[in-house]
């Protein structure tokens, strides 16, 4: 049995350890709380590469920010945002998730439209099956894939095929337009449907689809509430719908409204 | 000898249990409870665990029948190939999975090393249920071989001379006396391989794809619940817990030597 000064003991050893957490946790808490000039902003993984460049711009603009760029599938950021993830700027790649956050409470003000994106056949680089239209995707012996419909990719496609009144069996529903043209460009697809941005690059080829089986995807922006810069926000919003906004948008093959 | 006071063991297992037990905690908050039994009813469900299960049971028997003899290689001696064979057979554990399943496109994909050849004895993997299988078994070998080598390599041989003595051959020394005193390590390294193949996510559905009813396993069916329906996804994976435990303790029994 333990006698009375053993356990004095053991009373001090267990204070120790509560102390030596407490300190632990009061340093981790104080290293978080010394970044307050940066700016959160969460966007759709198809905007990563020209949000890269507006974060830059940015910054040169406003040398007291600092823009955090997250990109991610859009449902992906919409189930954070959900869980509490801390952001200043939500940029979507579908009015419907917007919707969406705009339902948990969490927008600052209203979104508004910044850019469009239009549907791409992805194929091989020269195009090795000579496909024209999305016609050519029901040919038998054809690998083809499209985003699954959870994805607003996939929501598309299906809809301009459905436009198009054609069936196309799709090998694999993915889960994102980068595996989707990973898939092509590695030759495992001879086809996928995907945005016109995501086929500018040599790996792959596009083939534009016509105005009338074509969708027109729309990507809406605004300031969250409850964020931690809501000044940086609101200029970050204001930067991207404006002139340079709108001509780095389009250097990387984007439509502005 | 005086054992080690309770605190110090105490607090960091208290902290472990934390960081392991509170997620659990948080899913089950979260779960559609009410909803759970009739998700099982689902065709969509019921199809990704029978997947689910094909995939890692047949990764499992791939792992054994081919790891087997791989570890007993490896902890056969020492030399500068055989360090260079248990690099690459630990490189899936150290890969991100996305990139192991790159890898395995690049290798028996279309246009991998040897997809022409496999295209051409008219075995295409990609997109099939085969493939399903051939990148759970990428993922969870590793943890068989591993697990295997180590127990082979403590196996104390003066238990093989003597049976050598009795006039036992080698096989029979092998199957007689080898496997059954290392079995333990054997039985946990299969287990983790299975485990490791059951949760197999991102080199699946980089490799296989992910179409329902064909190469859509239990975590790529939460993956996509998780797009639109995080309380499904949550339910989803309750279930696949729930089955894996399951099975585990089962195999477990079944496994269990001299009892």
């Amino acid at each position: 049995m333990p006698c009375s000064s053993a356990s004095r003991a053991r009373a001090v050893r267990w204070a120790v350890a509560a102390a030596l957490l407490l300190v632990g946790a009061a340093a981790a808490c104080g290293g978080a709380r010394a970044a307050t000039a940066s700016v959160r902003v969460f966007a759709a993984a198809s905007l990563a590469v020209p949000f890269a460049e507006l974060a830059r711009r940015f910054e040169a603009e406003h040398p007291e920010l600092r823009i955090e760029l997250h990109t991610a599938g859009t449902p992906q950021l919409v189930l954070q945002l959900r869980e509490g993830a801390p952001a200043d700027v939500f940029a979507a790649a579908a009015p419907e998730h917007m919707a969406q956050v705009e339902a948990m409470g969490r927008l600052a003000g209203a979104a508004r439209e910044f850019a469009r994106n239009h549907l791409a056949i992805a194929v091989a680089p020269g195009n090795p099956h000579g496909i024209q239209g999305l016609a050519d995707l029901a040919r038998p012996g054809l690998r083809v894939a499209l985003c699954g419909p959870e994805v607003p990719a996939g929501r598309y496609a299906r809809a301009a095929l459905a436009k198009a009144a054609v069936a196309v069996a799709s090998r694999s529903d993915e889960p994102s337009v980068v595996a989707v043209v990973t898939k092509v460009q590695l030759g495992e697809l001879d086809a996928g449907i995907v945005y016109a941005t995501d086929v500018r690059g040599p790996a792959v080829q596009g083939i534009a689809l016509p105005r009338e089986h074509d969708q027109i995807a729309s990507y809406p922006i605004a300031a969250l509430a409850k964020g931690g810069a809501p000044f940086g926000a609101a200029a970050f919003v204001v930067f991207v719908t404006g002139p340079v906004g709108r001509a780095v948008l389009q250097a990387h093959g984007f439509e502005v409204p | 000898m005086r054992p080690l006071r309770s605190l110090w063991l105490g607090v960091p297992a208290g902290a472990a249990a934390l960081l392991f037990g509170l997620p659990v905690l948080g899913l089950c908050l979260r779960a559609p409870w009410g909803e759970l039994v009739g998700l099982l009813a689902q065709p969509a469900v019921a199809e990704a665990l029978w997947l689910s299960l094909l995939s890692s049971g047949g990764a499992t028997v791939l792992a054994v029948a081919l790891g087997l003899p791989t570890a007993a290689w490896l902890a056969s001696g020492q030399s500068r190939l055989r360090t260079l064979v248990r690099l690459l057979v630990l490189l899936p554990i150290v890969l991100p999975p996305i990139v192991g399943g790159v890898a395995l496109l690049a290798a028996f994909g279309r246009a991998g090393v040897v997809g022409g050849w496999l295209a051409a004895a008219g075995v295409v993997l990609p997109f099939t249920t085969l493939a399903t299988v051939v990148a759970a078994a990428y993922m969870g070998m590793p943890f068989f071989v591993l697990g295997a080598e180590a127990g082979l390599r403590s196996f104390d041989a003066r238990y093989g001379e003597v049976a050598a003595t009795l006039g036992a051959g080698p096989w029979r020394r092998f199957w007689t006396v080898t496997i059954p005193l290392v079995w333990p390590s054997l039985r946990t390294g299969a287990l983790l391989c299975w485990a490791r193949a059951l949760g197999e996510y991102c080199a699946t559905q980089t490799f296989a794809g992910n179409l329902a009813g064909t190469t859509r396993t239990m975590p790529l069916l939460c993956g996509v619940a998780m797009e639109n329906d995080p309380g499904r996804a949550v339910a989803l994976s309750l279930i696949l817990a729930v089955v894996s435990l399951v099975v585990l303790f089962a195999v477990r029994r079944g496994l269990e030597v001299g009892r």
